[in-house]
Order: C-alpha cells, then sequence, then structure tokens
C-alpha cells in the first residue's frame, strides 16, 4: 500500500508557527516587553524589540538589568514550554490555540534564576538562547546566553532551575 | 555634604523602565532601600491566574538592590549589576502590589554585595529573594 502523501512543507510550517505564536502572545508580560521569537527548525531565538521603556540607566543609556534578566527568564521558560507542548500538539493531543482557555494547561515554574552582566545592554533589540541541560520528570535546568550584534560577545548569560508542569494524576 | 539618598532617590526615580512599572521609592538611606510595585494585570505571566510574571518582580529586585548600593554610605556614586540571583519561593496573591527590601550588606573599593527580599501583603511569607553583587562606580 503506497505511503498517504506528505503534508506541504509550508503547512507544517505554518502551523507549529501559529501554535508557538498561541503560546507566545498569550502572555501578557511577553506582550508588555514585546518579546518575539523565531524558529528554525527545532531552534527557538527570543527577539526583545528595543523601546525608551526598557531603559534602565539614561546616562548612559543601558537597557535596565531587570528587562536583561526578564528577557533571559522568558527566553528560557518559552524555550522548555516549547520543548514540552511541541509532541502534544503534534501528537494532536493539545491545541495550541486552546492552552490559555484550559485551566488544566501549565507551564514550567522558575524555581531560581541566575544572571551574568557581562556588559551593559545596548539601547537596541537583543536576542537570546536557550539551552536545556537537563529536563527530567520534575526539574529541568536551562541555560542562557543573549547578545545584541555581535553573538559572539554575549552581553548576558543566564542559568536556573524550572518545576515541570505534573501530571494531574500526581497531584492528586 | 552630599545627599546621598537624595541623589539615589532622583536617580531612580528618572529610571524609564521603573517608571514603566510604576515603581515607588518608599525608602531610602544608609545602604538600605525599599521600592513597592502595584499590581498590574498587563504584568501577568499567565492569563488565566493573573499571577505576576517572575521577571517583573526581578525588574523591582534589581532596581532595588540598585538603589540600596547607591545610598551606602562610602558609595561613590553609580552602580551596575555584576550578578543577580533570584529564588521565587512562591506565586504573589494577584491584585496584591509587590514590595521589596534590599540591604547592601558589604562594600569594598571594587564591588558592593547586596540582599533584597519581595513580598506581597502577605508579610509572613516571601515571594522571592535576591542576592548579587553590584559594581562601585563613580558618577
Amino acid at each position: 500500500m503506497a505511503r498517504p502523501r506528505p503534508e506541504p512543507m509550508q503547512v507544517v510550517k505554518q502551523r507549529r508557527d501559529a501554535a508557538l505564536n498561541a503560546i507566545v502572545d498569550g502572555v501578557p508580560y511577553i506582550r508588555f516587553l514585546n518579546i518575539g521569537f523565531d524558529r528554525r527548525g527545532d531552534e527557538l531565538t527570543g527577539v526583545l524589540n528595543f523601546d525608551d521603556k526598557l531603559i534602565g540607566n539614561p546616562l548612559l543609556p543601558a537597557l535596565h538589568g531587570g528587562v536583561t534578566a526578564a528577557f533571559l527568564e522568558v527566553t528560557a521558560v518559552i524555550t522548555l514550554s516549547w520543548e514540552y507542548f511541541f509532541p502534544r500538539i503534534e501528537a494532536g493531543e493539545l491545541d495550541a490555540d486552546d492552552i490559555f482557555g484550559d485551566e488544566s494547561v501549565r507551564f514550567p515554574k522558575t524555581v531560581d534564576f541566575t544572571v551574568d552582566y557581562l556588559r551593559s545592554g545596548l539601547p537596541r533589540d537583543a536576542y537570546a538562547r536557550a539551552f536545556i541541560s537537563r529536563a527530567g520528570r520534575r526539574y529541568a535546568s536551562v541555560r542562557v546566553e543573549a547578545w545584541q550584534d555581535n553573538h559572539a560577545r554575549l552581553f548576558a548569560q543566564a542559568s536556573g532551575h524550572f518545576l515541570m508542569p505534573q501530571p494531574k494524576s500526581e497531584n492528586e | 555634604m552630599v545627599d546621598k539618598a537624595a541623589i539615589a532617590r532622583q536617580f531612580i526615580e528618572a529610571i524609564p523602565h521603573a517608571n514603566a512599572l510604576g515603581m515607588k521609592l518608599t525608602t531610602i538611606g544608609n545602604g538600605e532601600a525599599g521600592i513597592t510595585m502595584p499590581y498590574n494585570k498587563d504584568l501577568a505571566g499567565d492569563p488565566r491566574t493573573g499571577v505576576i510574571h517572575g521577571g517583573a518582580v526581578s525588574a523591582v529586585l534589581d532596581t532595588c538592590c540598585g538603589a540600596a548600593v547607591m545610598s551606602h554610605p562610602s558609595a561613590p556614586g553609580g552602580t551596575a549589576t555584576i550578578d543577580l540571583r533570584i529564588d521565587y519561593m512562591r506565586a504573589a496573591t494577584p491584585g496584591q502590589s509587590i514590595t521589596t527590601h534590599a540591604t547592601c550588606y558589604h562594600m569594598t573599593r571594587n564591588v558592593a554585595f547586596v540582599r533584597a527580599t519581595a513580598m506581597d501583603e502577605d508579610k509572613d511569607r516571601p515571594v522571592a529573594t535576591a542576592s548579587g553583587s553590584f559594581t562601585v562606580e563613580s558618577l
């Protein structure tokens, strides 16, 4: 028997991007900071779109350290969530558009987060990528790097621990 | 003598991001600072619960730590974060403002060491704690 014709690549790509956007755009604080995500295959890049309200030192000027920390944390949580939700979305168990309508869908929770400030954040767009060092059933450990003009010159890096969503049965 | 607390207050109140989050400096002086941030649903990390995103709590803690450093009697002026660790104890209760308190407990010529706590209206259970090191810079 002949195999069914595979879905056209654009359809798959559109569906995956729509799922990612549904997760990202559903979070008010991500919209407040105007962070977007670029997806290239399984690789996500967070993009912090510069705005004057992100300034922390008007004399330099430089990005607020809290904005840098938040940007790195958002990138870590979204990367971890995508890794967690994506197989479920692909398998048809979960509809990305329903995530924020369903009380039972939970996100990873930050336990701790440590940021190293390597140089001051310039008043322009910034990019970040998270690397999941370990994703266990309960805990995950994630490392994040952020840069601006030059990828080789990071302006901040971070690492943190996260509590993964627990299946309902284990909580009861 | 220059009033460090007054300079620090002026500086903190001129920070665009602090204003965007609605931060208010409540206390400052002698290496200690207090900042509050009102509840704002635009800062929620999950629209279903309305719980403030950890990133916004980090921003207040970072600002509060910086203010504490600037107000320290032996601080020559400005500061920048070298490293900041945040531990998240629990979700902040939606609708309640966040109150932070930071102490610059040690200062060398080049580095200031700071600890901070973030609370909501339940003063017995911290929402988050922070510890970090900051640069010591002349203005």
